[in-house]
């Protein structure tokens, strides 16, 4: 079950992968980008990270990728017109080689043979565990990032300002 | 007996009951807003379609099926067919996690009255809201036509900015119920009217029940944040170029979307399905009551009715009415009615205010309805964060 | 078996969303479509941080995802912003025609 499950949501991210890289015009490609997005937060509920999931869906599927659309829109951008050659089509499936041929030494030479992903084998990333950790040992970070929101706020902000004649 | 016992028979019947309850209420809240509005300006409503108007949103239905479905040439094809479909089905997802009553044995089967418990409960109802961004901008952009772009874009960064002072809005009761679980939620909520979380605990969260109204009725689209769908301002606003059963979908998402964010305020500040006061003092009878009140009364108005029409509808009425407050009588169906009548009273009288609001309200123009949130809401539920917290961890040991 | 997934499966579906981004970034022209590839990068590497801390069983590695996608979130405010600002001055989001100062 959780076999099938993995099985499906990998392929669906990974040909929605492929569609953003593909497709000429920019909304396509965003959402597309959303459906990877959702897929991963499956991903995610089943390796037991529920927080990380929602969060997912939340900020990044609802908030980020909503910001990605509506610049499209404003913007009007149409689709990309071909302009000289592209190295797309040999490109990434080389790429792709690269990195699986890592992976695939990564994991023969790091893991032990019984690693497996269960779900329900970690119960560890519910909201409780993570405002532990995240207001114990991770609470220097945490206060930078605050910062780090208000300044790329401030910037945003005065960058995309009208000029008042 | 396995197959009964099986979850996963178990949760489609219970889901087969939901989705059918709900649909039906989707229809007759749209009549019981049209009777609302209209008895706010002091006339009729919905009259003459069966009794008292009865019968009107079947005629709805049935004229929105039989219109013609169009597909304009000069739509984006699918993002044009996507658009009401990620919008209504996001708005019926987030019913699955709302408890709409405690544990019950139902023959051999004993239940919880909710489709299932996230232990992330409150925060899937805020990823499926977010989601339900899409299907606006996305009907907005797809009909390649000018009002319908403004409109979408009004629309979705109007509901994206009102998402943060509702989520700072839920996060203050969170804090004194300790749980993201909905059913949980609830559970906390025990033992009477002072221990719901608007009036419980170190901070009564009233500013944040008044936060939350107000973000929901941004996140809903519902006078007086309408402007971006108002009928006199953008033609339509985003669903300009939808018809038939496409733009009941985006209706139906509203309708779906309010009662979604009313059981929400019911289950964090009002005490979900829990009485406001215990058995020992009566509250088993308070349905039986009111339903006794409305029947006599009905049956009183029956005698000499204002209207030819209603000499033999009021009376039916009063005995249908008088017939439903004997069964809140019967013991065998009290454990699982009693509480189905809280949540519905709780969450009904919220959507009330949803309508009342709608008659008698203006509409907000849009940039001051963005600065609202930004200069005003937003600022002032992090302060009611802020204190709710700092209270919190002074009184817990 | 039909209940359990290897871990390695995890983290190679991260290579390969990964070497996707790559190759989004390098070959495309639209710096809208770059800026996307560079968050499914960003995803690519939230997934292979959620599963090491499950197989550690430690809840690091969600801390690390949850600050990688504030991180992705400042990024995303900042970066469309610029692009906005290039975009009013040039008219144009193709990054090959936006390679000198002078417009």
């Amino acid at each position: 079950m959780d076999v099938i499950l993995f099985l499906i949501f990998a392929v669906v991210a990974v040909v929605c992968a492929i569609n953003v890289v593909v497709q000429t015009h920019p909304i396509s490609s965003a959402l597309s980008l959303v459906g990877v997005m959702g897929s991963l937060a499956v991903l995610y509920l089943l390796l037991g990270a529920e927080f990380i999931a929602a969060a997912q869906v939340i900020v990044y599927a609802g908030a980020i990728m909503v910001l990605f659309v509506f610049v499209i829109m404003l913007l009007n951008a149409g689709a990309e017109t071909k302009k000289g050659r592209s190295y797309l089509i040999p490109g990434a499936p080389l790429l792709i080689v690269f990195l699986g041929l890592m992976a695939y030494y990564v994991q023969r030479y790091l893991f032990p043979e019984s690693a497996v992903v269960r779900f329900g084998g970690f119960t560890g990333g519910g909201p409780k565990d993570i405002g532990n950790a995240l207001f114990t040992t991770y609470l220097l970070p945490f206060e930078v990032t605050s910062i780090l929101i208000l300044v790329a706020i401030i910037g945003a902000v005065v960058l995309a300002r009208k000029e008042i004649e | 007996m396995e197959l009964l016992d099986s979850f996963i028979f178990i949760t489609l019947i219970k889901a087969a009951v939901v989705l059918a309850v709900l649909l039906t209420t989707l229809a007759y809240l749209q009549w019981v807003e049209r009777k609302v509005i209209a008895h706010v300006q002091v006339r009729p409503g919905p009259y003459r379609v069966g009794p008292h108007g009865l019968l009107q949103p079947v005629a709805d239905i049935v004229k929105l099926l039989t219109k013609e479905d169009l597909l304009p040439p000069y739509v984006n094809k699918p993002l044009y067919l996507l658009a009401p479909f990620l919008a209504i089905s996001m708005a019926l997802l987030s019913i699955s996690v709302i408890p709409f009553g405690p544990e019950i044995k139902v023959g051999p089967v004993t239940t919880w009255m909710q489709l299932t418990d996230l232990n992330i409960g409150v925060l899937f109802i805020l990823a499926v809201s977010s989601m339900g961004v899409y299907g606006i901008a996305l009907a907005g952009w797809a009909s390649n036509n000018k009002y319908a772009l403004i409109g979408g874009l009004r629309s979705s960064a109007q509901m994206i900015s009102y998402e943060l002072p509702m989520s700072l809005a839920i996060a203050a009761p969170l804090l004194i119920s300790n749980t993201l679980s909905l059913r949980e939620l609830v559970m906390s909520q025990a033992g009477g009217i002072f221990h719901w979380n608007i009036l419980h605990g170190p901070f009564p969260q009233i500013i944040s029940f008044i936060i939350f109204m107000i973000a929901a009725f941004a996140e809903t689209n519902r006078v007086p944040f309408d402007l971006p769908e108002a009928e006199n301002e953008l033609v339509a606003g985003f669903h300009t170029e939808y018809s038939s059963m496409k733009f009941a979908s985006f209706f139906m998402a509203e309708y779906a979307n309010m009662i979604t964010v009313s059981a929400m305020a019911t289950l964090l500040f009002l005490g979900g399905w829990m009485a406001p006061w215990p058995v020992a003092w009566g509250a088993n009878l308070v349905p039986t009551v009111i339903f006794a009140i409305a029947g006599v009364t009905a049956l009183y108005h029956g005698a000499n009715p204002a209207r030819k029409r209603d000499k033999l509808t009021l009376p039916v009425f009063g005995i249908i009415f008088l017939i439903i407050a004997g069964v809140f009588l019967l013991p065998i169906v009290q454990s699982w009615l009693l509480p189905l009548f809280w949540f519905a009273a709780k969450t009904g009288a919220i959507l009330f205010l949803f309508m009342w609001v709608r008659a008698t309200l203006p509409r907000f123009r849009y940039d001051q309805l963005m600065g609202f949130t930004w200069k005003f809401l937003f600022p002032v539920a992090m302060l009611n964060l802020l204190v709710t917290s700092f209270l919190v961890a002074w009184t817990t040991k | 078996m039909m209940n359990a997934v290897p871990i390695s499966w995890f983290l190679t579906l991260s290579a390969i969303l990964f070497a996707l981004g790559v190759a989004g970034f390098l070959f495309r022209r639209n710096i809208i479509t770059v800026f996307m590839s560079i968050e499914l990068m960003l995803n690519a590497v939230n997934l292979s941080f959620v599963t090491f801390s499950y197989q550690h069983k430690e809840v690091s590695g969600h801390l690390f995802t949850f600050f990688v996608m504030v991180v992705a979130a400042a990024e995303a405010a900042v970066g469309l912003a610029i692009i906005l600002t290039v975009f009013k001055g040039r008219s144009t989001l193709n990054i090959d025609d936006v390679n000198s100062m002078k417009h």
